[in-house]
């Protein structure tokens, strides 16, 4: 029912609030939301809230990659964002928003792990990265993404001690992170013949298929996800991906 | 030894700023924000609503669920781990032991009221600030309640008794911390902890200094909730 609703809606191009197909609901990013993190932001997309922080930790690098330290994602749709939601380890939702979040930084290289390393072999930075959801009102891919990218802009290393271990009580550093590009994520959802972006939850529930797309600043794209089980045409992959590169300009935008 | 001046400069029976704000997230039956220093709880109520398994529902009464979360980022140190703890368990226990007795659950039997209590942000005093948002976003959901619960942390700091302890005090060596739920109107304690070591006679004032705080933390939650009505909420 509500679907053949939305797509009756989306055929004269108008959405349940009113806006077009292809078109994000406002977007604001808020840097150091956390004093407790080394760094953090809070995306919102309409009435979808986000909450990213970095937390930095002295890890030992893998035996494959001395010179190089690490990075993590991890996703939490808290109970507290939406009745969907309950208490208990990440679900698939979460996993699969934390890896395609992960997959956009790691890819496009936005990070130079190289010069997150301290002591070849021995010692490097770890960055931990962790994205929650505050009210879920659709689309937390895309606002997981660019709260991830804003955290990371607006992390500082923090103070070593003399032995070499984090001093937390110390002031932070003014050194920002290794951060040397920065991917947004748009996700394009196809229901019927129609595309669009930046879902209500309801919407999201009624599409056939979505394609996260990660865009760099030069529109390449470093990472996909497509997700929902309609198939896609290699027509309607390069549509999409038309899309995403376009309207990853207002993501952009607001960092 | 003496502690002359407080570290942060403030008056021994001063609390830190505090702001406070409902109906913060769209989503959720009620929810507030309160911000007390640098410590914030962000909490959100969802119910009375259906109690699943069915063999948990108690047909003379709904239930409260409390849960306490530090979010991963929030700490002072190392990342927190997600998915709870001894400790996160413990405090969302305690917090629902303060709040139970201003809830009139009678009325919506065979539900539960889920409470999601969520720290961004923390500087000591976090059950505390948890309890106080949890409350406001308990009124905000509209739930029939006999008392707006509110909480403080008054302690020792070396011969001093402080309250609202930040957490240079709260982890200093030689002293006490004394979580505090409050019933306003009644002047019942609701939540009581301590750790640290105190004499009879102090922890009495620590007590009497914290029931005395909760009625500026009270004034805070109830102009947060009466402004949710001016804006036409």
């Amino acid at each position: 029912m509500a679907d053949e609703h939305i797509v009756k809606a989306l055929a004269a191009d108008v959405r349940y609030d009113g806006r077009k197909k292809l078109e994000y609901r406002d977007v604001k990013v808020e840097y150091g939301v956390s004093k407790s993190a080394e760094g953090s932001a809070r995306v919102s997309i309409g009435e979808t809230v986000v909450m990213a922080g970095v937390k930095m930790e002295l890890t030992t690098p893998y035996a494959d990659r001395p010179n190089e330290g690490n990075i993590m994602v991890n996703a939490e749709l808290l109970p507290l964002s939406s009745p969907r939601y309950e208490p208990g380890p990440p679900g698939e939702k979460a996993t699969e928003i934390a890896r395609v979040v992960d997959r956009g930084i790691r890819e496009s290289k936005a990070i130079d792990t190289t010069k997150l390393c301290i002591a070849p072999g021995e010692k490097a930075w770890g960055v931990l990265i962790d994205v929650v959801s505050i009210n879920d009102a659709g689309n937390l891919q895309d606002a997981a993404a660019l709260a991830a990218i804003a955290a990371l802009k607006n992390a500082r290393l923090p103070q070593l001690s003399e032995h070499g271990q984090i001093d937390y009580d110390a002031t932070k550093t003014d050194k920002p992170l290794p951060l040397e590009r920065e991917p947004v994520e748009v996700t394009v959802y196809k229901i019927g013949e129609h595309y669009f972006i930046d879902p209500l939850c309801t919407e999201e529930d009624s599409a056939d298929a979505r394609l996260t797309i990660a865009v760099t600043e030069k529109d390449t794209i470093c990472a996909l996800q497509k997700g929902g089980v309609g198939p896609l045409t290699v027509e309607d992959i390069d549509h999409m991906i038309g899309i995403a590169q376009k309207h990853s300009k207002q993501l952009r935008k607001a960092l | 030894m003496t502690y002359h001046k407080r570290f942060d400069g403030r008056a021994f029976d001063e609390v830190r700023p505090m702001s406070a704000q409902v109906g913060i997230i769209p989503n959720a039956d009620g929810s507030a924000r309160f911000q007390i220093g640098d410590t914030v709880a962000l909490c959100a109520v969802y119910g009375p609503r259906d109690l699943h398994p069915r063999f948990l529902q108690n047909p003379g009464t709904g239930i409260l669920r409390v849960h306490y979360n530090m979010l991963p980022f929030s700490g002072h140190g190392d990342r927190v781990r997600p998915g709870g703890s001894r400790r996160s368990k413990e405090i969302s226990m305690v917090m629902q032991n303060a709040l139970l007795p201003a809830l009139n659950l009678k009325a919506y039997p065979n539900t539960v009221v889920d409470v999601f209590v969520d720290l961004p942000q923390t500087d000591a005093g976090t059950r505390c600030a948890a309890i106080t948002a949890a409350a406001m976003a308990l009124a905000d959901a509209g739930l029939e309640m006999t008392d707006l619960p509110c909480a403080i942390a008054a302690g020792r700091v070396e011969d001093k008794i402080v309250v609202d302890l930040n957490y240079e005090e709260d982890s200093f060596h030689d002293g006490c911390d004394i979580p505090v739920a409050i019933l306003p109107n009644t002047g019942q304690v609701t939540l009581l902890q301590m750790d640290g070591e105190i004499s009879r006679d102090m922890l009495k004032e620590a007590i009497g200094k914290a029931i005395e705080a909760g009625k500026k933390i009270y004034q805070v939650q109830k102009e947060a909730i009466k402004n949710s009505f001016a804006k036409g909420e």
